[in-house]
């Protein structure tokens, strides 16, 4: 603790932040520059708080203020993935005066650039969800009446599972991969909501689907009733987009915020898909 | 006639868990959020859900004694049966949310694992790590998201519910809303408009809650005349990490795992804690509550951590108030496979590892216990009945309020891992409910004339546009929330004075005139966060002054409504026949007390200020008697006590459940 305080009188009384913004999809991006006054235990969101509440620019010009996501500001909903320092992390992780060590002159702040961006550090990242539902990322019970107790399972399995249910959606593995790429799509003037709904979720499905759902596929072909559908799950995985796209980079699992073994993971799903795609030769 | 629909505002684990529900029952849902569900604040739950299990059974634990130890620690202002029908369900809800795949912590047999927490002597929390709520939340989002691959559920994420629509006769037919992205205003035409928006924390500017938990839907619906119930009770965490955007929750699970708060017996000790000796250490939590030791209800442990910085100047700093929360006796590994979570949230932000060297925490503001008045429709036998319309429905005919934004289960205070219980438990028991009012209503809403819902959207469309046109160079909202955060924290927390609740309401009320001439700094039409902030905290304010005026009415201690001036005292007599006149007359002013107290504060919109009137509360399960944790003189009082309800008991010639009359009821310590 006694360090942090030496670093505090060592950071200047403000700091300026270089925020790549843009008004909308399709728009011109650009960067602007903010000065921020330090205070004691800041983080990221705190400065773009700061922003918010003194939207001016450090030639005094009044901007709007820059739109962000974030929720719950401790790590474990995902919103506030950006790319700070040239790195994806959580904002609200990301401490002023840690990144101030690395680079004592500014602050820099862009969207995720894997996401199609919304306006300034807002992107959509409705495809991750899509993901989810393609390798059916759940447990296919039968219904929600009372049927007494789940099925046993050991502390191993529990220990195995719950490492890969804290994925929180939040992208950083998407974002550092090579092989997942921008699928940014505009709404035609004669599309109906429903129909470029519908457009979307069929680029996204032959897009190549990214570490977080073949984790996620893992975790429920792992489970005693999710296994039940672990062959509906292979088959997504085998589909355009699937498994065979993973360049093995290794980025998701060093970006990961929650250390979630995800190349681990994935050579898990090309084991289970080479058996399922066997099996299938065999039972034809 | 078009297919009736149930629009559900708030995806966290209550409206998760109806959508889940209502689509097995085979009706079509759509979902609002203000955020996509899977990040909902139900996440930030750490510690574990309570339910009566199979071994506490075997120690003499019962669903009545989970059920016994909710109202007692909620200090008996809530309704009996909603509470009952939650616990005696909790063991079947832990079985549901464990098939549907929750990573519970198991034992070395395979047995989910239990932790003890806060306000009972059992074992009953289930937990999955330190991040119980994000499990919880994701097997229901996965549920859900089985629904919506389906189509049976549609979910509009980054959405922001602007109010419900009332039809002339004031019957809710769906609501408005507007996309946070295009800034879109629409109807959603609903023949049930369910809300579960969670709590109002915002209120106090920086609390342990999300961003989302502005209060602002449930504002919306209190002002088109949703009663608002019990608001003064407000849960203030006793374990918090101070920060400069939050309050980061640092889990009562802590202590459930034998952490110790203490402070160095020399006021702001300099050396190392671990260097303390223990007999330099006050172990105050211990020391004055020997039966629960750490583990004394929230509302106690905060006001035991507040009295001992504020009063006693034991803050382990001198700059800043905080104790330890000491986990470094409790072995690492141990510590990282049930707590890894929390944990690691403490090294992220204060880098410090919290398994070698003690943490610092604080109180901070944590739940709202009130929110908007919810029925129930009640058996015989003292339980809800389960496909009642009634139960879960707010005073607005087809409007319903689940989870923490509903007043219905925790009373004064709420005990630790309830929360995650009565949030799914409120959202599985409305379902039926609906179903039953479905078969009952004529028509469905779609079929409505169409100017009910254009009118609804032209009016939220000009008062959003009115926003965008105020003039530039006026009031900051963001610094106008500071100043309610400020103001909140002051006077509406842990220690409860009038003079200073009287003053706080003053300035609530200016602060309303000027948050009402709010310039933004962002007048365009996408994504602009600017205005949806605006219209948030202007939102703010009803329930802020339903807060407030509930607070400076209610003269008496309960649960965390604290008001020093109003507190029972301990015994002073040191004779046994002195302390015995003592109890008697601490008795007959507890009963008094308990007539004019033990009342639901109902708050109603007038257009400016909350009415506030009040209901009784039904008592007639579990007759209402004092908390005495830690008082001076508690066996006295508990001896006079028992000998009091023995003799009415037998006046009742031994019928008595204490159903006649609810004239015995609990105060604070």
């Amino acid at each position: 603790m006694a360090d942090t305080s030496q670093n505090a009188q060592r950071t200047p009384d403000s700091f300026e932040v270089r925020i790549l913004r843009q008004g909308g999809p399709g728009q011109n991006s650009y960067w602007e520059r903010h000065r921020v006054k330090h205070e004691q235990d800041m983080n990221v969101i705190s400065v773009l708080q700061n922003i918010a509440a003194n939207a001016q620019t450090v030639d005094g010009k009044a901007v709007a203020p820059v739109a962000w996501d974030c929720n719950c500001l401790e790590e474990v909903c995902g919103a506030c993935t950006m790319v700070v320092n040239g790195r994806t992390r959580q904002a609200c992780t990301a401490l002023v005066d840690r990144l101030l060590e690395d680079n004592p002159k500014e602050i820099e702040l862009q969207p995720m650039t894997k996401f199609p961006v919304l306006r300034d550090l807002m992107v959509d990242r409705s495809r991750l969800f899509r993901s989810l539902q393609k390798v059916k990322a759940w447990v296919p019970v039968d219904g929600y009446y009372d049927m007494g107790v789940g099925p046993k399972q050991t502390r191993e399995q529990q220990e195995v599972a719950y490492p890969l249910s804290e994925c929180m959606s939040c992208g950083c593995c998407l974002e550092a991969c090579p092989q997942y790429t921008k699928v940014e799509l505009t709404q035609r003037d004669d599309e109906s909501d429903a129909d470029f709904q519908e457009r979307k979720n069929a680029a996204y499905d032959s897009a190549f689907i990214g570490a977080a759902a073949i984790s996620q596929a893992v975790l429920f072909n792992a489970h005693p009733t999710g296994k039940n559908i672990a062959g509906e799950r292979l088959d997504a995985l085998m589909d355009e987009g699937g498994i065979q796209v993973c360049g093995n980079a290794q980025n998701c699992v060093a970006v990961c915020p929650k250390e979630i073994p995800l190349t681990t993971s994935i050579a898990k799903v090309g084991r289970q898909t080479t058996l399922h795609a066997i099996k299938k030769w065999f039972d034809r | 006639m078009a297919k009736k629909r149930v629009m559900i505002v708030g995806g966290g684990l209550a409206g998760l868990a109806a959508a889940m529900k209502l689509a097995e029952l085979g009706i079509d849902v759509d979902m609002m959020s203000l955020t996509p569900v899977k990040r909902s604040h139900s996440v930030c739950a750490q510690g574990g859900i309570n339910a009566c299990n199979d071994q506490t059974r075997q120690l003499g634990d019962t669903e009545w004694k989970h059920f016994d130890d909710t109202v007692y620690g909620g200090d008996f202002l809530q309704h009996q049966p909603p509470v009952k029908e939650l616990t005696d369900w909790a063991p079947k809800v832990i079985d549901l949310m464990d098939r549907l795949g929750v990573t519970f912590n198991r034992t070395t047999e395979g047995f989910i694992d239990r932790r003890r927490f806060g306000g009972t002597l059992y074992k009953r929390t289930a937990f999955a790590g330190a991040t119980t709520g994000q499990q919880l939340l994701y097997a229901l989002d996965e549920q859900v998201r089985r629904w919506e691959s389906e189509g049976k559920v549609k979910k509009y994420e980054f959405w922001d519910f602007l109010g419900p629509i009332l039809d002339e006769n004031g019957n809710c037919r769906g609501c408005v809303g507007q996309d946070l992205v295009s800034m879109e205003i629409r109807s959603f035409p609903a023949d049930a408009v369910i809300l579960g928006t969670g709590g109002c924390g915002l209120i106090y500017g920086r609390s342990t809650m999300s961003m989302v938990c502005t209060g602002s839907a449930a504002s919306r619906a209190f002002q088109v005349g949703a009663k608002y119930g019990n608001g003064e009770c407000i849960q203030v965490h006793p374990t918090a990490i101070p920060g400069a955007d939050k309050l980061r929750l640092m889990s009562e699970s802590a202590r459930g795992e034998g952490g110790r708060v203490w402070v160095p017996r020399t006021p702001h000790d300099p050396r190392d804690p671990k260097s303390i000796p223990e007999a330099e250490r006050y172990y105050f939590l211990e020391e004055r509550y020997p039966e629960y030791g750490n583990l004394v209800p929230r509302d106690i442990a905060t006001r035991e951590i507040f009295d001992i910085c504020v009063n006693e100047g034991l803050s382990v700093e001198a700059g800043r108030q905080c104790v330890y929360l000491d986990l470094t006796h409790i072995d690492a590994p141990e510590l990282t496979r049930k707590l890894g979570g929390i944990l690691a949230i403490y090294e992220k932000f204060q880098g410090v590892d919290p398994r070698f060297t003690p943490m610092k925490i604080f109180p901070a503001v944590h739940y709202s216990m009130g929110g908007l008045w919810a029925d129930y429709e009640r058996t015989t036998a003292g339980g809800l009945v389960l496909d009642s319309p009634q139960n879960q429905a707010t005073n607005i005919p087809n409007l319903y309020a689940i989870g923490e934004c509903d007043y219905q289960y925790h009373g004064a205070n709420r005990l630790g891992a309830n929360s995650l219980l009565s949030c799914i438990f409120s959202g599985l028991i409305v379902a039926p409910g609906i179903e039953t009012l479905f078969a009952s209503q004529k028509g469905a809403a779609a079929d409505l004339d169409k100017s009910l819902f254009s009118n609804a959207v032209k009016k939220h469309q000009s008062d959003h546009d009115a926003l965008l046109k105020r003039p530039a160079g006026k009031e900051n909202p963001y610094l106008i929330h500071q100043e309610l955060g400020d103001v909140m924290t002051k006077a509406a927390t842990v220690v409860r004075r009038n003079d200073q609740l009287e003053a706080a309401y003053s300035t609530v009320m200016d602060l309303h005139e000027r948050a009402k001439k709010c310039s933004l700094s962002d007048t365009g039409n996408w994504t602009n966060q600017n205005v949806v902030f605006t219209k948030a905290l202007l939102d703010m304010f009803p329930l802020a002054k339903a807060i407030v005026k509930g607070a400076l009415q209610r003269d008496e201690c309960r649960g965390a409504h604290y008001k020093p001036a109003f507190e029972m005292p301990s015994l002073k007599a040191e004779d046994p026949e002195g302390r015995r006149r003592e109890a008697e007359q601490w008795c007959d002013r507890f009963d008094a007390n308990t007539d004019k107290w033990l009342k639901s504060t109902i708050a109603t919109w007038n257009g400016n200020e909350p009415d506030i009137t009040y209901e009784d509360v039904d008592t007639s399960l579990i007759t209402p008697r004092p908390r005495l944790y830690g008082l001076v003189g508690a066996e006295v009082i508990e001896e006079v006590w028992n000998e009091r309800q023995a003799k009415k008991q037998a006046a009742k010639g031994d019928q008595g459940n204490g159903a006649s009359k609810p004239a015995i009821a609990g105060a604070a310590s």
